[in-house]
């Protein structure tokens, strides 16, 4: 009985944190979204399905595969860019590998709006990398660098890759290195001990990474709004554009229901199917 | 056949530290060749250079006549059995030792049989589906030897394998390693720092220090003929006594005279001449204590003195004796016990006598290894100059 109790009072304090933090608000979202609106911004008396039926509009269909795909590839590049920089900085002296960790975590310093906006800015039509590229024939006239999809992909990029950096290196640094000599030593080349020892041995750093990429980048709404066009939207900015725009919480609520669940159903699927639990609680998500 | 492994005039340098300097020595197909001695004496650099992690600024390595020099790691006929065992934390034991054969793209039935094989030379069958962090240290190691083992190696390097494990596992390991040894017929390239692994498993061994060799024999030649101080002081315990010698009063020895001791007699395989400085080890166990003064013979030194310490080690029992100003350690076998044998006790004047063979007499004078800025492995016993060091 004892020991029910102390399992009980171990873990009580992060059941209240995730049901206070997570759970009552995630609740909250999905039970406004059968709210009807009321056209204030606030919601009418009664419950209904209306707004649920109205994300049959064919356009978000649209903007969830975006999001999914421009979230997955950002996560990807962020990934396939991380790993590299993570070896080279676990394997290279100290005072070096200071100085690079020091670089990764500067750009941190400075407000998240204003280095999205500095992307504006150097890739504004007018900007010297325009006019650069366009003076060295490697751009056509027409071509725009601001206000497209690729640009968010850029920005999505650079704005996450220090948090796929950080943990990467961080498991890289606990890899044991003479792993690697190991397997050369029984036969192994270097790319092969690279992509079968030391590529699993830090698996963990690199399933932190895919976490904690990918699930901000569902959620982006800034760098979209800011350096993308209208063929650019995530789910993001359609969340924000019915909450501020439209004045209508029901069917942003609904839209965020959507993208929780179009999450958290392959997370499930993939913690559970694996038989593990434990990194469940970092998919805690939401709007940027 | 002789001259299988050879190491011509290799050096290697990190920074500052000359870690291996201008060695050449050679191993012979199918021996158990061990290099010994303390940290930093670069034994684990001529293995690392043997292996293709490190290139040697100077001289080449030869294989069976082949420069292998320039050959990278993966390329070598030649695996390793690390120090911390290196095995892959991800895959199972099987998948481990299986390791080497999957790289090299053999097929399926083989791989599986080779494992098998292995596994059943290493009493493991039960254990083949765990992975490294399930099993105990020793299982670790052996299962780390046949994974070096399954490619076939033509040599195969092992990186101070023991080390980690405690002593009565060590001891079987010991045992098991030599099996191996005989059954898989491999040369062996052992590194460790423990005399005693290297006494026991080596064929001959290499004794290290500072980057060079101080000297290679079998183990008899590098216990009972040591060449230098460092050689006799690291290998087994030992009593230094520096001298000048005196008289040829017979072929083959002279008559060396020990400031502080006396007149000692002493095997003079070195051809030393009357007034030549020499030093010598005297091991501990040649000598003997005996309270009754021992019959004269030509070839004894007999020497009194009074006895300072006594250990008792249950084998053995430690006398350190006092002779003029000089102190002696010794070791006396029991080899019989008698209850009425007088002890003997602190305090007593004792009789210490040897045969003149079983003083050594070492190449390099007197160097006292302080003074070469050598600090000698603890348990080392040597007084000379009349000066106590560390019991």
């Amino acid at each position: 009985m004892s020991r029910r109790w102390r399992e009980i009072s171990v873990s009580l304090p992060s059941l209240l944190w995730l049901t206070l933090l997570f759970l009552i608000p995630t609740v909250l979202v999905l039970a406004m979204a059968f709210k009807p609106s009321d056209g204030y911004g606030g919601m009418g008396p009664g419950w209904t399905l209306e707004t649920i039926r109205s994300l049959r509009n064919p356009s978000y269909p649209a903007i969830i595969g975006r999001t999914l795909g421009l979230s997955l590839l950002t996560t990807l590049l962020c990934v396939v860019l991380a790993v590299p920089m993570g070896y080279y900085m676990a394997r290279t002296q100290r005072i070096w590998r200071q100085t690079l960790v020091l670089l990764t975590v500067v750009p941190f310093w400075i407000c998240f709006v204003v280095r999205v906006f500095a992307w504006k800015h150097l890739l504004h039509p007018d900007g010297f990398i325009r006019h650069g590229l366009l003076a060295l024939g490697l751009i056509a006239p027409d071509t725009m660098l601001l206000y497209t999809t690729g640009t968010v992909m850029l920005v999505l990029v650079y704005s996450h890759l220090p948090f796929s950096i950080l943990p990467i290196f961080a498991a890289a640094e606990k890899f044991d290195f003479q792993l690697m000599e190991a397997a050369m030593d029984l036969g192994a080349t270097r790319w092969r001990a690279f992509t079968h020892v030391f590529l699993p041995g830090i698996a963990r750093g690199i399933g932190t990474a895919v976490l904690v990429v990918l699930i901000p980048a569902l959620g982006s709404y800034v760098i979209p709004d800011m350096v993308g066009g209208t063929e650019s939207e995530m789910i993001g900015n359609k969340i924000a554009q019915r909450t501020f725009g439209d004045r209508n919480l029901p069917h942003a609520c609904a839209l965020a229901a959507l993208l929780t669940v179009a999450v958290l159903g392959p997370l499930m699927v993939m913690v559970f199917g694996k038989g593990r639990s434990g990194t469940a609680e970092k998919s805690v998500g939401g709007v940027v | 056949m002789n001259d299988f492994l050879e190491f011509k005039n290799v050096s290697k340098r990190f920074g500052t530290v000359q870690a291996v300097d201008n060695v050449s020595f050679s191993v012979k197909r199918g021996e158990f060749f061990s290099l010994l001695g303390p940290s930093g004496c670069g034994k684990t650099t001529l293995l690392r250079l043997m292996a293709g992690f490190e290139q040697p600024d100077n001289g080449s390595i030869l294989l069976d006549g082949q420069d292998i020099t320039q050959i990278p790691p993966n390329q070598r006929a030649v695996n390793t059995v690390f120090q911390n065992y290196a095995l892959f934390p991800h895959l199972t034991v099987r998948e481990n030792i299986a390791f080497g054969l999957r790289v090299a793209r053999r097929p399926r039935q083989e791989i599986d049989a080779a494992v098998t094989e292995m596994l059943k030379l290493i009493q493991m069958e039960d254990k083949a589906d765990q992975r490294p962090n399930q099993i105990s240290g020793g299982q670790k190691q052996r299962v780390a030897i046949v994974r070096a083992l399954i490619n076939r190696p033509r040599v195969l390097l092992l990186d101070e394998p023991l080390a980690a494990l405690d002593l009565k596992l060590r001891q079987r390991m010991l045992l098991e390693l030599d099996l191996i040894h005989d059954q898989v017929g491999i040369t062996f390239l052992y590194v460790t720092h423990d005399q005693g692994e290297a006494m026991s498993l080596s064929d001959r061994i290499a004794v290290m220090q500072g980057g060079k060799i101080e000297q290679i024999g079998i183990p008899a030649e590098v216990y009972e003929a040591p060449k230098t101080s460092f050689v006799a002081s690291f290998i087994g315990d030992t009593n230094f006594v520096d001298g000048t010698v005196t008289a040829l009063p017979m072929p083959n020895y002279c008559r060396v005279r020990v400031e502080g001791l006396g007149e000692i007699l002493c095997y003079n395989d070195k051809q030393k001449a009357v007034g030549d400085r020499v030093n010598l080890s005297l091991r501990p166990e040649k000598f003997h204590v005996t309270l009754e003064q021992p019959q004269e013979d030509a070839r004894l030194n007999v020497l009194r003195g009074k006895v300072e310490n006594i250990i008792y080690a249950g084998n053995h029992t430690r006398f350190w004796v006092h002779i003029g100003e000089r102190r002696i350690a010794t070791y006396h076998q029991h080899r019989r016990y008698h209850l009425d044998e007088k002890p003997i006790r602190w305090e007593d004047e004792v009789w210490v006598w040897w045969d003149a063979d079983s003083g050594y007499m070492l190449d390099d004078y007197a160097p006292l290894l302080e003074e070469r800025g050598i600090t000698p492995p603890p348990e080392t016993i040597h007084s000379a100059n009349g000066k106590e060091q560390r019991i």
